[in-house]
């Protein structure tokens, strides 16, 4: 499956005007949820184990960024570009499939 | 007179608004009853439940600043929004006010003036309204029932020129539930002078996604003020020109944002906002056939500030007695300051006084005016003021 951000990611971009003609006329598009990699702010990282996972996506409507995808096999992935590491996922499943590990950077 | 048969219809301020909204065929209105607004909602409400309009959604909300919130949303979605209030609920959006003009959302909004508590007051007042001075919204004050209906309707077409949010003020019960004859525009007109809005932007386009009312750090917050700025000096040619238009087309033209009345050879001229307005020409006629050389200027539009309109009429009069149904505490009356300081840097600068006048709908009398010039006429010719700031009703 599709991730939601599959295609767009490459065509996110971040305006950084130049001039003040270079704005946009209303304050918009200054940065996207698609340009705002959040993937940065984090310390931990969710680790799902697919031998514990029983597909119930409560992660996956949990994840507020949303960072947490449903792949072709059906099992949850995570976009690490976007997952801004706040544990929700982790907290909800309910057979604790997801473990927070401190990310080496 | 533009060449087009109106309808004559007997309404009130209220119902000029709503039959303006009805007219505009505005999409979307939220708002929460508030005295004496309320019957500018109950008519579109009513105008609803008969199926008399099409494609407009009602949003009933538990506040004003709900209303206002529910007009941005419904604005910044592409719809034609419009909300009304009075006072303490207009006090409430301030927040919200400013969402509106920093995200350049073209809502139209009508206060009816109404004094601020406390003590508790429904009467008719313009510092609620002058208090909004900074949001960025564009003010229009009608002196009768026709300007009412006239100014929404414009103002929708210049917000939506402009990208600024517009607020149409009119006098609480003096207007608001005071019944008049006012001159409709047939429907086909009124679509051929405001036709269907165009938003600044698309938020249904999905190929193309982005945040609305995102952050906007130091590096970039000063520009957006800057250019929320140059739309309002924008606005005042869109003003004139749709002002303009209105007039050649259904025949009342409001090309100016000062309306004259009698000031060519006026020694000296009031000056004010709104209804009060009315009063004051007819005071000028009476005061003309009397022998006193005075003059009327109703500033329309209050921002953006006609500064240029007003250094024009400095040079032709030696004073300015201002009238402000309004007070700013600390200060004077607001329209006095305003005046004042757009004359600073010119070279005409003619007396000026301030009448502080109708303070919590207080009646002013075309007797009060009389007075008011007496005494105007007597500082013109002594060369000074008396006192800067005449609390003109105090009981002494
Ligand atoms: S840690 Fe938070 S952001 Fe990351 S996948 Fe889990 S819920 Fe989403
Ligand atoms: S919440 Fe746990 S079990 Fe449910 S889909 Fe997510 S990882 Fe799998």
């Amino acid at each position: 499956m599709n991730t939601l951000f599959g295609e767009k990611k490459e065509g996110a971009t971040k305006i950084v005007p130049k001039s003040v003609d270079e704005y946009p006329e209303a304050p918009i598009t200054l940065g996207t949820t698609l340009s705002n990699f959040t993937g940065d702010w984090r310390t931990f990282m969710p680790v799902i184990d697919d031998d514990k996972c029983v597909k119930c996506y409560i992660c996956w409507k949990f994840c507020p960024e949303p960072a947490i995808y449903i792949r072709e096999d059906g099992y949850v992935g995570v976009d690490y570009d976007y997952c801004k590491g706040c544990g929700i996922c982790a907290n909800e499943c309910p057979v604790n499939a997801i473990t927070m590990e401190k990310e080496e950077k | 007179m533009a060449g087009y048969k109106p309808i004559r219809k007997v309404v009130s301020g209220n119902y000029a608004a709503a039959y303006a909204v009805k007219h505009a065929r505005v999409q979307v209105v939220a708002a929460y009853p508030i005295t004496p607004q309320t019957s500018i909602i109950e008519k579109i409400a009513e105008f609803i439940a008969n199926g008399e309009v099409e494609n407009l959604q009602y949003v009933p909300v538990e506040s004003e600043h709900s209303a206002m919130a529910a007009s941005i949303g419904a604005s910044a979605a592409g719809a034609r929004a419009f909300t009304a209030t009075s006072a303490q609920g207009l006090a409430l959006m301030h927040e919200m006010l400013h969402w509106a003009s920093g995200a350049r959302l073209p809502i139209v909004m009508v206060d009816v003036n109404r004094a601020m508590a406390p003590p508790w007051s429904v009467w008719d007042d313009q510092t609620d309204s002058l208090a909004q001075r900074d949001t960025g919204w564009m003010q229009f004050y009608a002196e009768n029932n026709q300007e009412v209906y006239d100014g929404v309707l414009m103002a929708f077409k210049i917000a939506e020129t402009v990208n600024l949010p517009a607020m149409v003020v009119e006098s609480a019960f003096i207007l608001s539930h005071t019944y008049d004859v006012v001159d409709m525009i047939p429907q086909e007109l009124v679509d051929e002078f405001l036709p269907p809005r165009e938003p600044l932007y698309d938020l249904t386009n999905f190929e193309r996604p982005f945040s609305v009312g995102a952050l906007g750090t130091p590096a970039d917050y000063y520009e957006f003020r800057y250019k929320l700025q140059k739309a309002m000096e924008k606005a005042e040619k869109v003003i004139r020109e749709v002002g303009g238009e209105f007039g050649e087309r259904f025949g009342r033209d409001y090309s100016s944002m000062i309306d004259l009345y009698r000031t060519e050879d006026a020694d000296f001229v009031f000056m004010g906002l709104g209804s009060l307005m009315g009063t004051v020409k007819q005071a000028v006629d009476l005061l003309r056939e009397e022998g006193y050389r005075v003059g009327a200027a109703k500033v329309r539009w209050f921002r953006p500030f006609p500064k240029e309109e007003i250094r024009e009429l400095a040079k032709n009069v030696e004073g300015i007695a201002v009238l402000d149904r309004n007070y700013s505490f600390g200060m004077e009356g607001i329209l006095f300051t305003e005046a004042k300081g757009a004359l600073y840097n010119s070279k005409a600068r003619p007396l000026m006084k301030d009448y502080i006048v109708g303070l919590g709908g207080r009646d002013v009398t075309v007797n009060d005016i009389r007075k008011i010039a007496e005494n105007m006429k007597a500082v013109v010719e002594r060369g000074e003021p008396d006192v800067e700031v005449d609390w003109y009703h105090l009981k002494r």
